[in-house]
């Protein structure tokens, strides 16, 4: 489904990323973890296209569950013309994309979310009000027609519910006010709502009292332990790891990978420290 | 205004306004005079959408309310000027918005005397600027000897799209008496770009996510104007244009 191949990234003048390789199959769950610095931030935001973050050398290749019709997307690179969708738009799991050449609200549209360390306050939007423009922003884009307000309240209420939010905090400003754990908490409603292909969720757990912990654990598996799914956990710690089992954990070190393996991987780092696996 | 000759840049109310464009426009049409009577309320509301000059001179009389709301969008120079008289336990509400691109240059003065006690203001002042466009707020609060419980807010911020975009903003305080409260705030900043990122990453394109946020810097200036819906649909046109 993801398939990172040599990527190096600057942020700035700085190199962060240098030379990391990693590949997502579809169904897999995969756990990043590694030292503060190692660049595990940079990857999820290079790979979601946050400006300043440059690809200097490599490749990311995406294979979205229905490609993006409209803006300045790149023409797939396989021809497939078995059931066109709009003109622009295909519908398939065979030819990947580019994802380095796409804006990052067609990433979005593509299938892919990230769920952001620090959840961003925007000041005057109401959560409801961001979520069904960006649903149906992303739906558009993928040539679907946009759901009606009473269609999308519903799929916010249920995924409110189920991750414990009530829904006066989504008709509040996006994130302002939120605690730590309810701003994570958001991006797990916010996941849910737009029910992406693949989450690159970046430190998730952090801020996250226990209880919060186990629901926003949960959530993930709720929303994407999925065969036609995949999520890149990055994290610094194994107890979200309890809650959402990984099928593979890399150790990120120095702007690459150092160390794949299986989940006991994880138990070991948590033992060892980063100093001597990361070598 | 009581402005006979034209006004230079040497007048400190004239400072930063398109003085060629005012030539042009010369003479001015006169003030125009209100007196709200005791216990009266006033309302109005002007959507400056072509360019032109307004002066507007309220006097409110004891008791009585006034709101004015602005939205000051069009032509090259776009210039409302209010003068403002509170007399005991008066109120006077200002909420002004306005949006300018290209080479626009757009002003809002306003002299808000409290001459008696007890009388309360308060002024919203929201600017979205592009290009190279010019927005003024300059905005005196005069609170005379006597005036004593006078409470006054000035909320003033702008909001620059691009790096060549100009804003002014002069909150002034005159205060003759010592039992007041007057508050003012001023801000002049640019789009969160993080805060773009975020809405990006969730699938809204670049100029709705910039959009979505200038409508949330506009919001509720407008609440509680008689034409509140259509000076809301007119900002939010001009801020599609913008972005």
């Amino acid at each position: 489904m993801l398939q990172i191949t040599n990527l190096h990234a600057n942020v700035g003048d700085q190199p962060i990323l240098k030379g990391l390789t990693l590949s997502l199959g579809a169904g897999e769950i995969h756990a990043i973890m590694g030292p503060n610095g190692a660049g595990k931030s940079t990857l999820g935001y290079v790979l979601s296209g946050r400006p300043g973050y440059e690809v200097t050398e490599g490749e990311v290749w995406f294979t979205p569950h229905v490609f993006p019709g409209e803006g300045r997307g790149p023409e797939p690179k396989t021809e497939d013309s078995s059931a066109a969708l709009d003109p622009g738009l295909r519908r398939g799991t065979q030819g990947p994309i580019n994802l380095l050449d796409l804006e990052p609200h067609e990433r979005a549209a593509a299938g892919l979310f990230l769920g952001f360390q620090y959840p961003v306050e925007i000041p005057g939007v109401s959560n409801v009000q961001f979520l069904r423009e960006a649903l149906n922003a992303q739906r558009k884009n993928r040539g679907e027609a946009p759901l009606s307000g009473a269609e999308f309240l519903k799929v916010a209420r249920e995924q409110a519910g189920a991750l414990g939010m009530d829904m006066d905090m989504l008709k509040r400003p996006v994130n302002v006010g939120f605690s730590g754990g309810e701003k994570k908490r958001n991006e797990m409603v916010q996941m849910g709502i737009i029910n992406p292909a693949l989450a690159i969720l970046d430190e998730t757990d952090s801020g996250l009292d226990i209880d919060a912990l186990r629901i926003v654990g949960d959530g993930i598996n709720r929303i994407m332990r999925k065969p036609d799914k995949a999520v890149l956990l990055i994290t610094h710690y194994q107890r979200l790891l309890d809650y959402v089992k990984p099928d593979f954990v890399h150790v990120l070190a120095d702007g690459r990978i150092t160390r794949s393996g299986g989940p006991e991987l994880a138990l070991e780092l948590e033992r060892e420290g980063y100093r001597e696996l990361a070598a | 205004m009581g402005t006979a000759t034209l006004p230079t840049r040497g007048d400190e109310a004239w400072r930063y306004s398109d003085i060629d464009a005012l030539a042009r426009a010369w003479p001015l049409p006169a003030a125009e005079c209100v007196v709200v009577p005791a216990d009266g309320h006033f309302a109005r509301t002007i959507f400056q959408n072509s360019g032109s000059v307004h002066t507007l001179d309220i006097a409110i009389g004891t008791g009585a309310t006034a709101a004015i709301h602005i939205l000051n969008i069009g032509g090259e120079y776009g210039r409302v000027e209010l003068n403002v008289t509170l007399h005991e336990g008066a109120d006077f509400k200002l909420g002004a918005v306005q949006i300018g691109g290209g080479n626009q240059n757009l002003e809002i003065i306003t002299t808000v005397t409290h001459a008696e006690p007890s009388a309360t203001s308060s002024q919203i002042v929201r600017s979205v600027l592009a290009g190279t466009a010019t927005g003024t707020y300059l905005g005196k609060v005069a609170v005379a000897r006597d005036a004593q419980l006078t409470d006054s807010v000035q909320s003033v911020k702008a909001m620059l799209l691009d790096r060549s975009a100009t804003a002014n903003a002069k909150p002034e305080l005159e205060i003759y008496a010592d039992d007041v409260k007057c508050a003012h705030g001023c801000a002049i900043g640019e789009l969160d770009p993080m805060g773009l990122f975020y809405l990006q990453a969730r699938g809204i394109a670049p100029a709705d996510a910039k959009k979505l946020m200038l409508q949330a810097f506009v919001a509720g200036v407008f609440e509680g104007a008689a034409d509140e819906e259509m000076l809301t649909e007119a900002a939010l046109k001009k801020l599609g244009d913008l972005v």
